[in-house]
């Protein structure tokens, strides 16, 4: 679905992104862990468009992306969302959701400003579609509240379905759990495992291990930019590299 | 019903556009039309900047530039003499089409000029071009820098039209002829056209806002506004913004040229002073009055304010009057006009939650 080899990420004398290269399998669940500053979200935003590698290729689906405008990377399958949320001031909840639905439907501006039947019929089928989404996550009561009003969790509910509206291969969640407490990490760990189950792809950057440990297929670790280790949950928690780097050399020798 | 929503206010204005007609007529106060019908041609503008200013994020501070190459080139290729060309290729194949004028001067010399339906798409469909050479550029630009980059657009066009000998330098173009739409219906100040005129202009209007109206509610409108919320959060969805923001810049600027066109021929002429930075400061003034992405309460703000100022209500005073209103607007009520409640001008402190 998505493999990075020998991604290289330099801004100015930093450098933010070390030969990382793995691989995300169909239907899976991958997880990027690191401590802050390990270069995570920088990552995200390579595979997302919103910076270019260095060096190094991205593809997705088979085809290089690597430079390619964030519009360009979406309209090829891939959805995001962003540690602090990015739902759109002054629209409804559901007006968010219909966004979603942008890359899915082809109405312009000539056919929008003369509201041709087929624009008026397409954009019955956004809204019908997006409501259902709603109703998916548990939010249609909220459709029509100012989406930045909400409760937190509900905001990341809402971002959530509009990442889903774009029918994505692939969904990119960075930080999913950021900002929640236990109960909605545990309502959206359920939602990533949903979102597999329609045959969406996830990568997801998190700082919750719980959260990364319950759901994830494979995780790999990223330390001051480099990758450390690439495995299982479970080996991963007895990585001696990766203890290491989460609780310090003498803490490990004090265990 | 959501129809219903949309339309039944258009429906609800044209019958005050009548309405006011009729109420003019039977009072004979039809003078009134003539800033009527002005105000229309300005407001036109207006509407097209605020579904860019408002609904898209981007400001523009270079409208008077699009509404003068509308009216200018309308003016001077309706009434500046082409004979020197006429054995020019170009000029061959638009006598063949018919697209050419021949007449005669005060002292029977021949005049050649351009008709004004040629003349006015001309004018329209350079400044779409103009919008797009200008747009691809500049719309990378955000905020200060964008105002500042169209503001030098602007002063261009208003230095180009006051040093042209093409565009009449100081003088401007008078005389322009007038603007026959069809048989018996003509764009001109003439005062036994005065009834037809208003409706010309308030028809093109309506139609005008109809079409930004649909625009806005489209999901090309979502689009434009998510941009405006966030242009990366916009991006991430598939929203091809860099396009998106320049289509939106060059349909205000062919608003823009088509208020220009018009006006140009109702006035029977066109000045400098059309194309001035003071110009673009009152239309952007008045879209954040209206309430930036408010539809119609900028159409209400740019019929009433133009009307006022037409009718020299704030006298000598006039470009000053609009630089106040902006200042108070951007203190007092940023979301417009019509947001303001007027315990809230005396509240000293704001709670900002």
């Amino acid at each position: 679905m998505l493999e990075l080899s020998a991604v290289h990420k330099y801004f100015g004398g930093l450098h933010a992104v070390n030969n990382v290269g793995f691989k995300v399998a169909p239907g899976t669940i991958k997880a990027v862990i690191g401590p802050n500053g390990a270069g995570k979200t920088t990552l995200f935003n390579l595979i997302a468009g919103g910076l270019e590698p260095s060096s190094g290729t991205i593809t997705f689906k088979g085809r290089p992306i690597q430079g390619l405008k964030p519009h360009r990377v979406a309209s090829l399958g891939m959805a995001r969302t962003f540690q602090n949320i990015k739902l759109f001031h002054g629209m409804t909840a559901l007006e968010n959701v219909m966004l979603g639905c942008h890359i899915r439907s082809r109405s312009g501006f000539l056919a929008g400003m003369f509201n041709l039947p087929r624009t008026w019929k397409e954009e019955k089928d956004i809204r019908a579609r997006s409501m259902a989404l709603l109703e998916l996550l548990d939010i249609a009561g909220y459709a029509d509240v100012e989406a930045t009003s909400l409760a937190f969790g509900q905001q990341r509910a809402v971002e959530m379905a509009r990442a889903l509206a774009m029918e994505p291969d692939l969904l990119l969640l960075d930080e999913p759990a950021a900002g929640l407490n236990i109960y909605e990490t545990a309502e959206i760990a359920r939602l990533i495992e949903r979102t597999r189950e329609m045959g969406i792809t996830v990568l997801l950057v998190e700082h919750d291990m719980s959260l990364v440990m319950d759901i994830s297929d494979e995780i790999v670790v990223l330390s001051f930019g480099e990758k450390i280790a690439e495995d299982v949950p479970d080996e991963i928690q007895r990585n001696p590299d990766v203890i290491k780097i989460y609780l310090g050399e003498d803490e490990e020798a004090a265990v | 019903m959501e129809f219903i929503k949309r339309y039944l206010p258009i429906a609800g204005l044209l019958g005050i556009v009548i309405g006011v007609q009729l109420l003019t007529s039977a009072t004979d106060t039809a003078y009134y039309l003539t800033q009527l019908t002005m105000a229309a041609y300005y407001s036109l503008l207006i509407i097209g900047l605020c579904v860019l200013m408002g609904y898209a994020g981007q400001i523009s501070l270079g409208h008077a530039g699009f509404f003068a190459i509308g009216g200018y080139l309308s003016a001077a290729l309706t009434s500046n003499d082409f004979s020197a060309y006429r054995e020019t290729a170009v000029m061959r194949f638009m006598d063949t089409a018919g697209l050419l004028l021949h007449r005669q001067s005060l002292y029977g010399e021949p005049l050649l000029n351009i008709q004004p339906w040629p003349a006015c798409i001309i004018a329209v469909v350079v400044a779409i071009i103009i919008a797009f050479l200008l747009g691809i550029p500049v719309l990378k630009l955000k905020g200060h820098y964008l105002a500042m980059a169209t503001l030098g657009f602007g002063i261009i066009i208003f230095r180009v039209a006051l040093a042209a000998e093409f565009f009449g330098e100081a003088d401007g173009i008078s005389e322009v002829p007038p603007f026959q739409l069809f048989p018996g219906v003509s764009v001109t100040g003439d005062f036994s056209d005065r009834v037809q005129n208003y409706y010309i202009a308030w028809g093109l209007l309506l139609l005008g806002l109809v079409l930004l109206l649909n625009l806005i509610h489209s999901r090309v409108g979502r689009a434009l506004r998510s941009i405006h919320g966030s242009e990366e959060a916009s991006e991430a969805i598939g929203v091809n913004t860099a396009r998106y923001k320049l289509y939106t810049f060059v349909i205000s600027a062919a608003f823009a040229a088509i208020a220009g066109s018009f006006l140009t021929h109702y006035n029977g002429g066109i000045g400098p002073s059309e194309a001035g930075v003071m110009k673009s400061v009152r239309y952007v003034a008045i879209v954040a009055v209206g309430g930036m992405a408010n539809l119609w309460g900028v159409l209400i703000m740019g019929i009433l304010l133009n009307f006022m100022s037409l009718r020299g209500m704030f006298g000598t005073y006039d470009d000053a009057v609009f630089g106040v209103i902006l200042i108070l607007i951007m203190l007092f009520a940023p979301q417009g006009i019509l947001s303001l409640r007027i315990r809230n001008i005396f509240r000293t402190k704001r709670n900002d939650t």
